[in-house]
């Protein structure tokens, strides 16, 4: 079956949603889907889909490279598990540690400096590089 | 009395000759669909045409096909002027950027960073995929999977068992 049937009501439910920029192209047996999503609760309706067509997301057949629009001077939220966020000076792990937010803190983004780390500001005026993984658009 | 009539002859033909020589409306609508027949890029263009003035409407795949349909409508015998109200079709999004990433430094660096607060997962890079094993809660599971594709690394998660 070809993946782009297997996925059609992810690709569906992308359109209906109006995921921005929506491109989907299949390769070597992996369905690449690329496009931003207009909310962190499209996203997640997005992502729970895919888990619902492939159990555990366990075939390794699709390449949901979705962001979420957030633009600069958007409000983020931090979603670590319950500890803090590092706030870094670089954008690695190897940045010095300049500030941290608390879960829950709500954060300004600066700018989408890569896919892994973005540049925020807290409201305390802290500056720095944190995890994107744990910062959700509101 | 015959030259009266002679002239009356020449005003009428004059007048016919006049008429014939100015295309109808219908016959430009032709005119100008036939000329922008030759370009397949216009074929989604509609033309209405009223005392000669031609409206263009319709799709075009870019600026120059407007630019171009325009043009093409103007240069047809008997068009006044050109009413262009064609809209151009956005560009279509680019191909998705995963399908041509490689996994190098930094994208394993990426990863292992994703993976630091996820206890018990190991990851090894064989060839363009992220091959990772141990026991996950399905939260984790999910967070992992967002991981991954926010850094458009390839993965085999057939390792990954659930957490009981």
């Amino acid at each position: 079956m070809a993946l782009q049937d297997k996925y059609a009501e992810l690709l569906q439910t992308a359109t209906t949603l109006g995921v921005g920029n929506l491109a989907s192209t299949e390769q070597a047996g992996v369905l690449h889907v690329s496009g931003t999503a207009n909310s962190t609760a499209d996203y997640d309706a997005l992502w729970a889909l895919y888990a619902k067509i492939d159990p555990n997301m366990a075939s390794g057949d699709l390449m949901m490279n979705i962001d979420i629009k957030a633009d600069a001077g958007a409000q983020l939220k931090v979603t670590t598990d319950s500890s803090n966020l590092n706030i870094r000076s670089t954008p690695s792990t190897e940045g010095e540690i300049v500030g941290k937010a608390a879960h829950d803190e709500i954060v300004t983004l600066v700018e989408k400096t890569d896919d892994s780390w973005w540049k925020i500001k807290t409201a305390d005026g802290e500056e720095g590089y944190a995890f994107a993984q744990y910062l959700s658009p509101l | 009395m015959k030259l009266t009539k002679l002239l009356m002859v020449v005003v009428v033909s004059a007048t016919m000759l006049f008429v014939s020589c100015k295309p109808k409306d219908a016959d430009i609508k032709a005119a100008v669909e036939k000329a922008l027949s030759a370009d397949p890029s216009m074929s989604g263009t509609t033309v209405e045409v009223k005392d000669g003035v031609v409206t263009m409407g319709g799709e075009c795949k870019d600026d120059a096909c407007k630019a171009g349909c325009e043009k093409i409508a103007a240069g047809v015998k008997g068009v006044k002027s050109v009413v262009n109200n064609c809209t151009v079709a956005p560009p279509p999004p680019p191909p998705p950027a995963s399908l041509s990433t490689t996994i190098d430094a930094t994208k394993m660096q990426q990863v292992k960073d994703g993976l630091k607060d996820i206890a018990g997962v190991t990851v090894e890079f064989v060839g363009d995929k992220a091959v990772l094993k141990g026991e996950v809660t399905q939260a984790n599971r999910m967070k992992i999977m967002q991981m991954l594709a926010a850094a458009k690394v390839l993965s085999d998660v057939s390792g990954l068992t659930d957490k009981k």
